[in-house]
């Protein structure tokens, strides 16, 4: 049997709440058209209307019981799919109460100009054993629990996702620090070349330049030097803007919307720098080994031939390993870190300052912490 | 009369200070509560406590019918879904525009087609007259304007229940006046029950039906407009006539 459309006589379209039909030229809607519904009754109802042949004349609302401020837009937004050419398609019937309703939420066609958007800049820069455990261990462990579960949940659960904002962390996180990461350790691997090449030369060794300079860079330093400044950025200004959002509600607002702030805040800032924080690392491996190919150039007659054959003979795959499994840590330090200081701001703006220079300080130290264990272990 | 809210004997400090002591109020279905009194009295500390965002420790609160204190988080999720809440200092998130604050609560709690989103916002600014507003973040707004863009994202869901903290606070006249014309509409069109917190006596005679007044931690006053007109309460006198050199009676204190 063919499926009948709105336009066969007698047809209705039912769709939760809502349902309607063709009555000659004109669209009838009956039930109730609230914001729960609507959503599946538009969808329904402009699949039908793109087969309808006959123009239809008017919306009637006669036997609809109840609309909401949604299902008002909803009625609006069907008016204008419904008008062809100039004709213009009225909404006729309805009780008083839902005709005050119409004319309270009705859209404004009269659209007024609006000013070009400009981005917010809101950054703000910012005893005893027992409350150390309680408020500090305790604290951290719930929070990690806690980002741990909605960083995999979120991979899950499509729908309520933030659009966009994953990109826009990478980009705040990763892709803006890669300058100065690129520099300083251009500028870290020069020197220790520098340095360690006067030693090197009057023992006449000077070709153990490369080996110095790759494994200093590629196992200690460049990791290292992403991460410290990583802290120092991110961590800084993830426990910032967590903090202000306290203070100022915004995190209960999001609580009270049914959005959880660990999912909404901390999870795609989580997920961008996991993803950047390998590309950061490698691109301050390359920028150290080539200030340390510029300096035993200058200062040890190494042509940049000599050099880069000897160091493919020095790398390793599992430094390349080694280097991705520290990105992954520190990643989660600095996020951890930062989030956590700022959930634990009091109130004002004052602590913002305070909980924000916590933060770096707390996230640098336990970087290099874990950087001195995880040097151990890999050695 | 159907309550929407309960409150019974709610106790409630910071640091050991004891800011409620024995706070017990109700709000009917379908009324404008206001909730009035001094700053520091702790209403938004009242309100934190309605939205389940502090632990009850000692009294209970029901909302909807629903004990707060007996709520798992999914169970106290759902009834967020039913609750709109204008806070205080607007808490707009920062870092979107005003209208993707507005529609966040549409995208996450609806399956509404993005074009009809982006209309019911649009509807919505123009409800609260802040249709330039569309494209700009919360720091580019005045404070007037914080005020209404963070109302039109508490009423983007039609929420049954609505909760404003001193909406009008900063406002023009003329724009309080708009906004206690929205208030009335949303309680007569939609049936919304409304608790609103605030200090604009003007405001206060023009939509509340139920009031509680609120010194210093503790409900001195519940009842009608009309007899919160007519209490021979001094603080309470006080409050009508300190603001509005009040016509209806002179003060007594
Ligand atoms: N998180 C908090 N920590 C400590 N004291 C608080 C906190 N929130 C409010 N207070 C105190 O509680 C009292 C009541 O505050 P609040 O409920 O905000 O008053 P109102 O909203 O009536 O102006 C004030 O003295 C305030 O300093
Ligand atoms: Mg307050």
């Amino acid at each position: 049997m063919k499926y009948s459309r709105i336009n066969t006589p007698g047809k209705v379209l039912q769709s939760g709440t809502v349902s309607c039909r063709l009555q000659d030229s004109i669209l009838v809607i009956s039930g109730s058209l609230r914001i729960s519904g609507s959503a599946g009754f538009v969808k329904t109802i402009i699949k039908e209307i793109a087969h309808i042949e006959t123009n239809v004349t008017a919306i009637n609302i006669d036997e609809l019981e109840d609309i909401d401020s949604a299902g008002v837009i909803t009625l609006f937004y069907l008016k204008e799919k419904l008008t062809r050419k100039s004709r213009e398609i009225s909404i006729e019937g309805g009780n008083s109460t839902i005709r005050k309703k119409i004319s309270l939420f009705a859209p404004d066609t009269t659209k007024k100009e609006e000013t070009p958007a400009k981005p917010g800049l809101a950054e703000t820069i910012g005893t005893g054993a027992h409350r150390f455990f309680k408020e500090y261990v305790f604290g951290f462990t719930v929070l990690a629990a806690d980002v741990f579960y909605w960083s995999v949940a979120d991979l899950f659960r499509k729908k309520s996702r933030r659009k966009g904002e994953f990109s826009k962390q990478a980009l705040k996180i990763g892709a803006n620090a890669a300058m100065i990461v690129v520099f300083m350790s251009f500028a870290i691997g020069l020197v220790l070349a520098v340095q360690s090449g006067g030693q090197l030369r009057t023992f006449g060794a000077n070709i153990y330049i490369v080996d110095l300079t790759v494994i200093a860079i590629m196992s200690q330093m460049g990791p290292l030097i992403t991460a410290i400044l990583v802290a120092g950025r991110s961590g800084s200004s993830i426990a910032a803007e967590i903090a202000t959002m306290k203070v100022t509600s915004e995190l209960d607002a999001l609580k009270t919307m049914g959005l959880d702030p660990v999912r909404f805040v901390v999870v795609p800032k989580l997920y961008a720098a996991l993803f950047t924080l390998p590309f950061l690392i490698i691109l301050a491996n390359v920028a150290g080994i080539a200030g340390g190919a510029v300096a035993a150039y200058y200062n040890l007659d190494i042509t940049p031939e000599i050099f880069f054959n000897r160091m493919g003979s020095i790398m390793k795959n599992k430094d390349l390993l080694t280097g991705f499994v520290k990105s992954q840590v520190y990643a989660s330090i600095i996020v951890l870190t930062g989030s956590f200081y700022g959930f634990s701001v009091e109130r004002g703006a004052e602590g913002v300052g305070r909980v924000t220079t916590h933060a770096v300080v707390v996230a640098i130290s336990l970087v290099v912490l874990a950087d001195s264990a995880m040097g151990l272990i890999f050695y | 009369m159907e309550k929407v809210i309960e409150v019974k004997r709610l106790f409630a400090g910071f640091d050991g200070i004891e800011i409620l002591s024995d706070v017990s109020f109700s709000a009917s279905k379908g009324e404008v509560t206001a909730i009035i009194g001094g700053s520091g009295s702790g209403k938004t500390t009242i309100l934190k406590h309605l939205l389940g965002l502090y632990d009850i420790q000692r009294g209970s609160v029901s909302v909807l019918g629903q004990d707060l204190s007996l709520l798992t988080e999914k169970e106290m999720n759902n009834l967020y879904l039913q609750m709109g809440v204008f806070y205080q200092d607007g808490a707009l998130l920062n870092s979107l525009t005003v209208a993707e604050n507005i529609a966040l609560p549409l995208q996450q709690q609806s399956n509404l087609p993005d074009n009809l989103i982006e209309e019911i916002v649009r509807m919505k600014l123009g409800l609260v007259n802040l249709e330039e507003a569309y494209r700009l973040y919360p720091s580019q707004l005045s404070g007037g304007m914080l005020k209404r863009a963070a109302l039109a994202r508490a009423i983007a869901m039609d929420p049954p229940l609505l909760f404003c903290d001193e909406p009008g606070a900063g406002l023009d006249p003329v724009s309080l006046e708009s906004l206690d014309h929205l208030i009335i509409n949303l309680k007569n069109l939609l049936g919304m029950s409304i608790v609103i917190i605030t200090h604009e006596v003007s405001s206060i005679l023009r939509i509340a039906n139920h009031i509680v007044y609120l010194d210093k931690g503790v409900v001195v006053f519940e009842g009608s407009t009309a007899e919160a007109i007519d209490s021979e309460i001094t603080e309470l006198n006080d409050f009508f006539s300190a603001i509005l050199n009040n016509p209806y009676k002179t003060s007594r204190s």
